[in-house]
């Protein structure tokens, strides 16, 4: 039989706030444990919690980059449970009156552009971190609790179930983060845990309306593991149906070393939270205005950007993708683009030989000035150097950060061109290499190759190739 | 159906991770049910037209700025902790299925 594949995702992400949500501890990252903690986030008895400004604006230009409907009024509950990470034994969430409803994500996928459909947007705090001793699950008798973390804001985004495959998710994941990197309300790092995502992924025979039993995947570090983990699942939940067998409501745990999902425990319904209204933080009213000014002032936006790349810089579909989604590759490409306006051209350098050179040399696109690109092609179409040697000094420029012109300066590194300059190197080549001469004149093209090479050596590599054929050619 | 407060007792105790006695649990299973009790009297009132509440007071929340003040020096954020090691809290080790109750 065949099975349709259900997924839904619950991202949580932390806002960059320079406060927790609702006291004044620092948000910096790598602190010395329990050293951004007070009261509050504490939870000590006749502490009061006062929501941060910043987070409420960056979980509302979160929600309208999503284009989800805020809701000018909502409120937060309290979400009940035991475990060491979090102080106050509730996490303050927010139930059934949630910041915002609705809203969807363009998605590129195989089969063109789909619209993943969101379910809600609301704010919660972030829980503390536990630093197990010892590395096995088995490990050592106990834990160790930083609340560093604990009470920072933390925005969580429901999608509907509506994406088909692990590919489908990380897709739209990955499109989720560029969104939400551009709206600029996170640093998005899956792998510091700033993004995180959750999966509940159920099957069900194609054609059937009825939603099959879900299982919850997490711990899914990476987007790749995304990918996999949901891969996996579809597998094992294929083989447990197809055997006759039904699918047990569970959560599992993805094991990155194994590639393999763990079964934890059958999954407990939500009323186990016990949720109620959080009587120490009253409801969150927003005005209109409040609203209406940050939609104003939204960052632009990934598709916006695209849209932009090619109409001002006549960019391929691909290309102004490429230059969106590695946002700083796009922002390096404007700069130089600004200088040096053959687009096209840079574009190609930016995308190959820039490109390699960074990771060969494992440097960050920023860290590159973008006018010494503009002055190196500027060189390069002057006819002042060649492409060997421009190639040459982006790496240099990549390496050093030294500037393409100065190099050249410096090191007498100009194109040698001309008759008058080159002809007396071609004639004294062809009188060195008598056997090559008489190869070509046999019709062997490669002795020429060989020639140009010889020439080409003499000149330590400033001639134009194109060129030196071309005199080669006329004295032999 | 009768309510099995017995059971429900059971039930919030493990979740709020107490161990009770059997005379404890007794006595909670009794109380549990004169909440309720007071809790469905309350039920029985007319609430027609009245729009649900979760505040004593109408108004909104009030916002503060994204400032960041002091923490608590270590030593006091960590005074109530029964255990510490290196400045973290030392809490019973979670095994991964008591982890997936979160
Ligand atoms: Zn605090």
């Amino acid at each position: 039989m065949k099975y349709e594949v259900i997924i839904g995702l619950e991202i949580h992400l932390e806002l960059l706030t320079a406060s927790k949500l609702f006291c004044g501890c620092s948000t910096a990252f790598g602190r010395e444990p329990n050293t951004n903690c007070c009261p509050v986030c504490l939870g000590l008895p006749g502490s009061l919690p006062v929501f941060n400004r910043r987070a409420i604006e960056l979980a509302v230009t979160a929600a309208l980059a999503l284009n989800s409907e805020i809701r000018l009024w909502s409120r937060f509950d309290r979400k009940n449970y035991f475990y060491p990470d979090l102080p106050k034994a509730y996490q303050v969430s927010q139930y059934d009156q949630p910041l915002a409803r609705g809203g969807y994500l363009e998605v590129d996928v195989a089969v063109g552009k789909r619209r993943i459909n969101l379910e809600r947007v609301h704010l919660e705090e972030e829980a503390g971190k536990l630093v197990h001793a010892g590395h096995s699950i088995i490990g050592s008798g106990y834990s160790l609790v930083d609340y560093n973390r604990a009470g920072i804001p933390l925005l969580e985004i429901v999608t509907a179930p509506e994406m088909h495959s692990g590919r489908e998710a990380r897709l739209f994941l990955e499109d989720l983060r560029t969104v939400l990197l551009y709206a600029g309300v996170s640093d998005c790092k899956m792998e510091e845990g700033s993004l995180r995502c959750d999966a509940n992924i159920s099957l069900r025979p194609e054609g059937s309306s009825i939603l099959g039993t879900k299982a919850e995947v997490k711990n899914m570090n990476s987007f790749r593991s995304v990918e996999l983990a949901l891969d996996y699942e579809v597998q094992r939940q294929e083989k447990v149906l197809s055997g006759g067998g039904s699918v047990v409501q569970e959560t599992c745990h993805w094991d990155e070393e194994n590639k393999q999902t763990i079964t934890l425990r059958g999954k407990e319904g939500s009323s186990d939270y016990r949720y109620f209204p959080e009587p120490d933080l009253l409801p969150l009213v927003l005005e209109n205005t409040f609203v209406e000014d940050l939609g104003r002032s939204l960052p632009e936006l990934p598709s916006e950007r695209r849209e932009r790349l090619r109409e001002q810089y006549g960019l391929e579909k691909e290309e102004a993708f490429l230059l969106t989604a590695n946002r700083e590759l796009g922002d390096f490409f404007e700069k130089a683009a600004k200088a040096y306006p053959v687009y096209d051209n840079l574009f190609n350098w930016v995308q190959g030989d820039l490109l390699y050179q960074l990771r060969e040399n494992d440097k960050k696109v920023e860290e590159i000035d973008p006018n010494l690109l503009a002055g190196l092609l500027q060189l390069l179409d002057e006819g002042s150097i060649n492409r060997p040697v421009a190639k040459e000094l982006l790496a240099e420029m990549v390496q050093s950060g030294a500037d393409p012109k100065e190099m050249v300066r410096e090191r007498g590194l100009e194109r040698i061109s001309g008759r008058d300059r080159l002809l007396p190197l071609v004639e004294q080549v062809i009188a060195e290499n008598p056997e090559a001469v008489e190869n070509y004149r046999q019709g062997k093209n490669k002795a020429l190759a060989f020639l140009v090479g010889k020439v080409m050596a003499a000149t330590k590599g400033r001639a134009d190739p194109a060129e030196l054929n071309r005199l080669l050619k006329e004295k032999i | 159906m009768p309510f099995d407060f017995g059971k429900e007792v059971d039930h919030v105790a493990r979740l709020a991770r107490l161990s009770l006695e059997e005379d404890e649990k007794e006595r909670m299973a009794g109380q549990l049910s004169d909440i309720l009790k007071t809790a469905r009297r309350i039920q029985e009132l007319d609430t027609t037209g009245i729009e649900p509440t979760s505040h004593v007071t109408e108004r909104p929340a009030v916002l503060r700025e994204d400032r960041v003040r002091p923490s608590l020096p270590l030593d006091k954020a960590l005074r109530n902790a029964p255990r510490r090691e290196k400045g973290f809290v030392k809490v019973p080790r979670i095994t991964v299925s008591e982890q997936d109750q979160k």
